[in-house]
């Protein structure tokens, strides 16, 4: 898009190509997404970002003030810019995520224009799930509604680490302090029950452009920064070098005999040559021979980049491993929780098998649980069969083979996943997940074999592989597991608020290991005691930890 | 804060999307336009699958309307490098006399561009196809996906695309579909042309200005390249010092008046003026939305 300069630069007759590209390279990227009701005024804030910053074309200002519809009195119809299908202009709503660029001297911009109408949830959630920063538009003249909860919820699943909260059609009601702060009040109320990120509020009116990109005359009493200000100065935190060195393998690249590498783009963290590394699901170690590019050899890369990695040894390595830092391991699973928005007309059928497509790799999912569902009006938890189009909840997951993967909390590259439906290929399901339920450590990551005693040899003698099972705050329930797994020969133990280098301990050692602690568990057991042991007991022998007995006895009707 | 810059984020994108193709279809196929994206795309291409050859052959949609300055570009570079090169043809279409005078720019375009590119796609048995279409050319763009589907007849349905979250992209298809993926999808044309000058990267000298033979009509220049190209009453070509915004068949293709003869004067020229680069292009101006009434109908 041309035109990417502050208007009030002026260029001087000779041009100094070298100063300007460096001033553009120095820009960094911004994604953001936003989020509004119908009537709210959304399309007419972008399209009001875009002109008041010298961002729209003069022909297609020339379009807009010709097409056909014209849905509002003012000289320039600013939802035109953005709204680009015929279905919509027709209908007046936009109804799929659009995609807007611009840059000021500072920064360049991606929007992701998602429609707030309610049964566009999915693309809301598409829009918010590589953005950085979420702007929220509540209409002053209505203050809170529930579909403003909505939009913070859905960006705050999605794990958006920035939000803005602008009230807009300040205009409408005279630019009244009192409005303003009686939303902020409310809203900021909300947002921390929702354990949202803190946000920007701001009164602005999109029509007549207070606050957008310049500080409003007309209101005062507000001394923030505009709109267009704070997106150009709100550090994006997303790729952060501190987070643990995570890369999914793309290729396996091979081009002759002398060169083996391993193609993909850096979800997280940095890497080095020499730093060592952790290749699953074989949990072979190695090195960083070297990081090879296009361009040259580097000798540091960073998330989000696209590299090439060659190892100092030739391991086992295909396309869906994860190489990963051999400080800080991806956790591993089959059975997890995840939240999952759904984003097909087909409901989720929970007997079907779906494919689950996590980082590059394929596998197949079975529901194993719904939780609950979010009732997207309310924000309570319902008991729920089925997910329906929009609607958000939180299933447990089965998948054929281990994933390696982080929490969506902390890394959303490694937590995140889509479900797509065998029969239609559609793309049906979006999901975050949470946490494993049943912990499979690697074993042969840790272990080394030189004549000791091998995992599988353990896993033979106790009939179960080494594992770490969360109870939550419930010493009873464990007591009776405790039982139970030994009075079947399981070698077991009871640990009270170990954290996870313990459990790793004591999981080299072949142990099932029971986990109590103060954080409750986050999957729902019956109160009983022994229909709880009953439960895990299920799931112990449902996800493979437990190996199949005969002597053994599950409890009546298994 | 992010110590990278925006062109080295878009790059590491586009890679990462081309390499997903290659991982994850039979037959990939790059539709290669000649044109300065197209550019940026094969020097992607290399990058994501360094030091290995680039892994999909590359498929020229020609209507045989193509400036001749493009033809040899084509055939040089892409020798050059080493990529393979498909050249597809609506033959048929062109001995019945095919040209955008006869018919009209709608039909032109649908014989010897929409049709010759399914036709070219399927004789290939080509599941995938990488375009160079970005989201900020125009409007109706604005809304396709990276990986963008197409039913088993070529189309794009607007209100039944998959949502694509994340970098995760769904590439599963049923024999005869097929996808069209746009790596350069959140590219400006303002990064592409910065991009071009950073890796330095070569383009067509259509790009550059120069005294070139045009007729004038207002504000638009129109090339004499082909001999049908009809002349108003007392009309006589003038030498212009001008250049292509973007390349496309000489009889549709406006020039631009311009004294940009390098890579940064064109970037000069980008930031102090104002004017988005498809006005120039005759096609999407014949009805409103028409850009999208023909990506319907399987127009890349």
């Amino acid at each position: 898009m041309a035109a990417a300069v502050d208007p009030t630069l002026k260029f001087e007759p000779v041009f100094e190509i070298e100063d300007f590209l460096a001033q553009e390279q120095a820009k960094d990227l911004l994604r953001f997404t936003t989020a509004g009701s119908v009537d709210d005024g959304k399309s007419t804030l972008i399209g009001r970002l875009l002109f008041d910053s010298q961002n729209v074309y003069e022909d297609q200002i020339k379009a807009v003030t010709q097409a056909s519809v014209n849905r509002s009195a003012g000289p320039i119809d600013f939802s035109l810019l953005t709204d680009g299908l015929r279905a919509e202009r027709e209908q007046g709503i936009t109804i799929d995520v659009a995609y807007r660029y611009f840059a000021t001297a500072r920064r360049k911009f991606i929007i992701a224009d998602t429609p707030g109408h309610e049964q566009y949830t999915r693309n809301m959630a598409t829009g918010a799930s590589t953005a950085d920063l979420a702007i929220i538009l509540i209409d002053a003249r209505n203050g809170v509604l529930p579909q403003s909860r909505r939009h913070a919820y859905i960006a705050s699943l999605l794990g958006i680490p920035n939000f803005i909260i602008a009230v807009n059609k300040m205009d409408a009601l005279d630019y009244d302090e009192e409005v303003f702060r009686a939303i902020e009040a409310e809203f900021t109320e909300f947002l921390s029950n929702i354990s949202a990120p803190d946000a920007y509020f701001l009164p602005i009116s999109a029509l007549a452009g207070d606050n957008v990109v310049r500080p409003s005359r007309n209101m005062r009493w507000f001394n923030g920064p505009s709109l267009l200000e704070h997106l150009e100065r709100v550090p994006v935190y997303s790729r952060t070098r501190a987070t643990p060195f995570r890369f999914p393998v793309q290729r396996v690249v091979r081009p002759d005999q002398t060169f083996r590498g391993y193609a993909g783009q850096i979800a997280s963290g940095v890497i080095r040559p020499g730093d060592a590394i952790l290749a699953f699901p074989s949990g072979q170690r190695s090195r960083v021979k070297s990081i090879e590019t296009f361009d040259g050899p580097l000798f540091e890369a960073v998330a989000p980049l696209s590299v090439t990695l060659t190892l100092e040894d030739e391991l086992d390595i295909s396309r869906g491993d994860v190489i990963a830092s051999a400080q800080q391991v991806p956790e591993v699973a089959r059975q997890f929780e995840a939240g999952v928005v759904w984003l097909n007309e087909r409901p989720l059928d929970p007997g079907r098998t779906y494919l689950l497509k996590h980082t590059t790799q394929t596998v197949t999912a079975e529901v194993k649980a719904i939780r609950h569902r979010v009732n997207i009006t309310s924000l309570e938890r319902e008991a729920a069969d089925t997910l329906e189009m929009n609607s958000i909840g939180v299933l447990r997951l089965e998948t054929s083979r281990p994933i390696y993967f982080d929490p969506y909390s902390q890394n959303r590259i490694t937590g995140s996943f889509i479900l797509i439906d065998p029969e239609t290929n559609a793309t049906s399901g979006a999901g975050m997940i949470r946490e494993a339920i049943v912990v499979e450590r690697d074993k042969r990551s840790i272990v080394r074999k030189q004549g000791r005693v091998t995992p599988a040899e353990r896993i033979v003698r106790n009939r179960h592989t080494a594992a770490t099972v969360s109870l939550g705050p419930r010493p009873q329930l464990a007591a009776v597991l405790e039982r139970r797994l030994f009075d079947t020969s399981g070698a077991v133990a009871i640990v009270e608020n170990a954290d996870r280098t313990t459990c790793a301990v004591l999981e080299n050692a072949g142990l099932l290991v029971l986990l109590v602690s103060d954080r409750p568990a986050d999957w729902n057991l019956p109160e009983d005691d022994e229909q709880a042991a009953d439960r895990v007991m299920a799931i112990l022998h449902d996800s493979g930890v437990l190996l199949p007995q005969e002597e053994l006895i599950w409890g009546e009707g298994i | 804060m992010s110590q990278l810059g925006h062109l080295r984020l878009l790059e590491a994108e586009s890679i990462h999307i081309m390499r997903e193709v290659a991982a994850e279809f039979q037959r990939p196929v790059m539709l290669y336009s000649i044109g300065k994206d197209s550019s940026v795309l094969l020097r992607l291409a290399q990058k994501a699958f360094h030091p290995g050859p680039i892994l999909f052959p590359l498929l020229h949609i020609d209507t045989t309307y193509k400036f001749r300055e493009m033809i040899e570009f084509r055939d040089s570079y892409t020798r050059k490098i080493g990529a393979k090169l498909i050249v597809h043809t609506n033959q048929d279409a062109i001995d019945d006399g095919a040209n955008p005078f006869r018919l009209g720019t709608q039909r032109c375009c649908g014989l010897l561009k929409t049709k010759a590119l399914l036709d070219g796609l399927r004789a290939g048995g080509f599941d995938a196809a990488i375009g160079g279409a970005r989201r900020d050319e125009e409007k109706s763009r604005a809304k396709e996906r990276i990986f963008s589907f197409r039913d088993s007849k070529g189309q794009w349905d607007p209100k039944n695309q998959r949502p694509e979250l994340w970098n995760v992209f769904n590439t599963r298809i049923d024999p005869g579909e097929s996808l069209r993926i746009f790596p350069l999808s959140n590219w400006t044309e303002m990064d592409v042309w910065q991009y071009i000058h950073v890796e330095k990267i070569p383009i067509v000298p259509m790009y550059f200005a120069k005294d070139r033979e045009m007729l004038v009509r207002g504000d638009t220049l129109i090339p004499l390249e082909q001999p049908f190209v009809p002349r108003l009453l007392g009309e006589k070509p003038q030498m212009v010092r001008c250049r292509m915004r973007s390349l496309g068949c000489s009889p549709c293709t406006g020039a631009i008046r311009s004294d940009a003869d390098t890579v940064p004067r064109i970037i000069e020229e980008l930031v102090s003026f104002r004017r988005s680069e498809r006005e120039n292009r005759v096609i999407d101006h014949d009805q409103e939305g028409s850009m999208e009434i023909k990506k319907r109908e399987g127009y890349f």
